[in-house]
């Protein structure tokens, strides 16, 4: 049983901020790497990224995206409860050795691992800029710890409501343009992964991305994760999460997510229906 | 010979039958398929035993387990000291009993196998492993006086359990790592409930609790804690963690979705239970038409889980012929009774989709050629042969590697090709104070051989742990 001691809504209504007591984990943890929570009994596995690691504190943080049925009843626990499970820290750690300049592109809840990966390149010497993109200035999270540990942020709204008017490829051709890079990292969902790897491919620069494939132990032992990278089959929780991104196929990860589209809506609707909820 | 002329004029040329589900009700239920003896037919099925001198059964045992004794005991109606006997040699009866190979084992070897049916060993450990645990639990030994020596074990399987429980007795305190959130290795997430039901294996991991085992859960080795940690913290370890690293057969659309490794779809049912979907959050995509490759035990459970997730059509597709097929004949039997369709001497070259997911797999026949190094008759592919089997999922049971989570952080460990280089007889590897197990030694291999591995190595460390004391 690991406890939660803290949770904010970060960006109504679905985004939400905890800080869970895991001691063991956040001695180990470093930036990149994941864990595997299961709520309760009758959960099921899910992976979600470190977005913070406090190992004095004995404390991991959590940015999940309320988008289906566990992460909607994750949403419902509060500050005090407990969620049964915490397994990890799973995945290889981002290199985040001196790396000269890093752009970090961050969509959705990719933002969570980019906060400790940025910090830990700060810390190893590089330039950090930060671009952050969302449809409009309400739904941009965690723009000042972001702000903590770069040099730069760049930030792009849909609507223009803050900073650049576009879509966050756009602000990232124009950085590489005028700046150049000498790695791009970007974390969210995988069309948005995708299309920033088409974006660096032109200038040559080294793009590392973390794939969230479906998973279930997180250990190498049911291949649920697999995913194709140059050619080859790896398996996300093992060989990965952080691949090179120029050599992902983003088409096979994309119908792979799909897999259980059905089945989650079912369990989602399900679910609010025994809890009356909309 | 001796023995035959004792054989009493009466004796039972077949083997007492045992109760079972009716086929077409099982092949959609996830209950246990037998039920197992009672008092009266056990005692009835041990009547058969020739107490043989020379103990032949015994010999075919990778444990031990003194059989012509515990049955001896048995005839005379004293169930509690049967189950002692075999207790003695084997700290998980009722799921031996249930799982091991028997034929190749202990009743492959048996007297009255030459000319009759073999007594069935199988079924009177499980009866007596049953009988015990209906009148109060197994922990028949109390843990001696601490040593004061801390070991750590790695997995919770049968090599690791087998370990905790022998070292616990000897008073050494025992602390499990095990990388999942329930332990018992592949007794928990690989082996179906119709087949071992959970709560045999929960009893199990009951006993080594009450032994003073402490098992933590969520716990994976070479990530939470590194080898050399562990080395500081304990005195000795052991190394069970399984062969648990999938294999595809790298042809064609393997990552359509609709192709599952057993362990994947083994897992979402038992582990997850998505057989319990939407109760239980974990989904499973079974389809209409299955086709699982292989023939082992992994691919004959997967193919009856399919059937009871309401499979309409499982094909088992496997390379040679049935007179070959790798699985426990039992096992093959039932799922005979329960519909599954065989392809026997059949490759698979490719799996075709549509959208995304599977729609069909390709296939070739196979002729038996000539002896290969493992005795077996070596397939190869018939040209022209190609077929086409139309099915929603796939299920690739071809067999599994070395897991390189644990291993591949451990500096100075001796591999073999990702296989925990050990001793057989002691389980010692290249470091001092490191001992392994099981599968990640053997490879794929037999509950009762990782029993027998993690015995040995209890043993060991035992005396290792008693040098260093001194
Ligand atoms: C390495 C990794 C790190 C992640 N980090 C975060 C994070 O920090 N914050 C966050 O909000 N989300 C994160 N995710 C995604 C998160 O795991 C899914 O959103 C979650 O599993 C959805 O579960 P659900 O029941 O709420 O929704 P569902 O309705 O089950 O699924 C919604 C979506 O999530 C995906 N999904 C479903 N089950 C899984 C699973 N077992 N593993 C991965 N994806 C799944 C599906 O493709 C689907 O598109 C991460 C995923 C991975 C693989
Ligand atoms: C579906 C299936 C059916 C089978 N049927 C039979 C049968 O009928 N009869 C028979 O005799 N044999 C059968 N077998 C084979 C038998 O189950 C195995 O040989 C046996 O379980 C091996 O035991 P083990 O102790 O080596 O490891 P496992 O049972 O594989 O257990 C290893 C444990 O270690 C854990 N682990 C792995 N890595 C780490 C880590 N880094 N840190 C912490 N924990 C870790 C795993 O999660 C797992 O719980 C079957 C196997 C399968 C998969
Ligand atoms: S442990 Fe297995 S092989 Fe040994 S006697 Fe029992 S059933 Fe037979
Ligand atoms: S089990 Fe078979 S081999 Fe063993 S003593 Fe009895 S009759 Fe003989
Ligand atoms: S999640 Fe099972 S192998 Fe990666």
């Amino acid at each position: 049983m690991h406890k939660i001691i803290e949770k904010k809504l970060l960006r109504p209504p679905d985004v939400f901020f905890y800080k869970i007591s895991a001691p063991l984990v956040a001695a180990k943890a470093k930036a990149g790497q994941f864990v595997i929570i299961r709520l309760h009994e009758k959960g099921e596995r899910i992976p979600l990224s470190l977005a913070g690691i406090d190992a004095a504190e004995g404390t991991i943080s959590l940015i999940v995206m309320a988008v289906g049925k566990t992460t909607g009843e994750m949403a419902t626990l509060e500050e005090g409860g407990e969620i049964r499970d915490v397994c990890g820290p799973l995945g290889n750690p981002t290199h985040t050795e001196n790396a000269g300049k890093v752009i970090l592109a961050g969509g959705g809840f990719g933002i969570a691992p980019l906060y400790p990966i940025g910090k830990a390149f700060r810390e190893a010497g590089s330039n950090v800029a930060a671009l952050m993109g969302a449809r409009s200035k309400s739904l941009l999270i965690y723009e000042n710890e972001m702000r903590g540990i770069s040099d730069k942020v760049l930030i792009t709204t849909d609507d223009g409501s803050a900073g650049m008017k576009g879509i966050i490829t756009d602000a990232l051709k124009a950085e590489l343009e005028a700046y150049g890079a000498d790695t791009v990292m970007a974390v969210g969902p995988a069309p948005m992964m995708k299309a920033v790897c088409e974006a660096t491919r032109p200038f040559g620069v080294r793009t590392i991305v973390s794939l969230n494939a479906i998973m279930i132990d997180g250990t190498g032992m049911c291949g649920g994760c697999r995913v194709r990278v140059g050619d080859k089959t790896k398996f996300a929780c093992i060989d990965g999460p952080d691949f090179d991104g120029h050599l992902v196929d983003w088409d096979c990860l994309i119908n792979r997510q799909r897999m259980y589209k059905t089945e989650e809506k079912e369990s989602f609707e399900d679910w609010k229906k025994r809890h009356n909820l909309p | 010979m001796a023995e035959e002329k004792k054989t009493p004029k009466k004796l039972n040329p077949k083997r007492t039958p045992v109760r079972e589900q009716d086929p077409a009700l099982r092949r959609r239920n996830f209950e246990e398929v037998s039920f197992g003896y009672g008092p009266e037919e056990a005692a009835l099925e041990a009547g058969r035993c020739l107490g043989c001198k020379n103990k032949p059964c015994v010999a075919g045992c990778p444990v031990g387990v003194p059989i012509p004794e515990f049955i001896a005991a048995m005839v005379n109606g004293d169930f509690a000291e049967a189950y002692r006997i075999i207790r003695s040699a084997n700290v998980m009866p009722a799921v031996c009993g249930r799982v091991c190979p028997q034929e190749n084992q202990c009743e492959g070897a048996c007297t009255l196998g030459k000319k009759h049916e073999p007594v069935a060993i199988g079924r009177l450990e499980r009866f007596c492993a049953g009988w015990q645990m209906e009148k109060g639990g197994g922990a028949s030994s109390e843990p001696a006086a601490s040593t004061g020596m801390k070991v750590a074990v790695v997995g919770s399987g049968p090599s690791g359990i087998t370990c905790a429980y022998d070292l616990a007795r000897l008073g050494h305190t025992v602390t499990v790592f095990e990388a999942l959130h329930e332990p018992g290795g592949v007794l928990f997430y690989g082996i179906p409930e119709f087949r071992l039901p959970k709560k045999i294996v929960a009893g199990e991991i009951d006993t080594l609790r009450q032994m003073g085992v402490r098992i933590r859960t969520n716990s994976v080795a070479g990530k939470l804690v590194s080898m050399e940690e562990l080395m500081k913290e304990f005195d000795a370890c052991f190394i069970g963690v399984g062969a648990g690293l999938p294999r595809f057969m790298g042809i064609p659309g393997e990552d359509l979705n609709g192709v599952y490794s057993a362990n994947e779809f083994l897992t979402r049912t038992n582990l997850m239970r998505a057989y319990r979907f939407p109760e239980y959050d974990t989904p499973i995509k079974t389809g209409k038409r299955v086709a699982v490759i292989g023939g082992g035990n992994v691919a004959m459970d997967s193919a009856r889980t399919a059937m009871r997730l309401g499979a309409q059509e499982v094909t088992l597709v496997y390379r040679r012929s049935e007179a070959e097929l790798p699985a426990r004949a039992e096992e093959v039997h039932h799922g005979k009774e329960e519909g599954l369709r065989f392809e026997m001497c059949t490759l698979p070259t490719r799996i075709i989709g549509e959208g995304g997911w599977v729609k069909s797999i390709e296939c070739v026949r196979m002729e038996l050629c000539e002896m290969d190094k493992s005795g077996r008759r070596r397939p190869n592919p018939l040209a022209g042969s190609e077929f086409e089997i139309p099915v929603d999922t796939v299920i690739m049971a071809i067999g599994t590697g070395a897991n390189p989570l644990l291993t591949g952080t451990a500096t100075g460990l001796a591999l073999n090709r990702g296989y925990i280089v050990a001793d057989p007889e002691t389980g010692k590897t290249s470091v001092q104070g490191v001992y392994a197990g099981g599968d990640i030694v053997t490879g794929a291999a037999t509950v009762i051989s990782a029993m027998g591995a993690g015995r040995k190595a209890a043993r060991a460390i035992h005396e290792y742990l008693s040098c260093m004391k001194r």
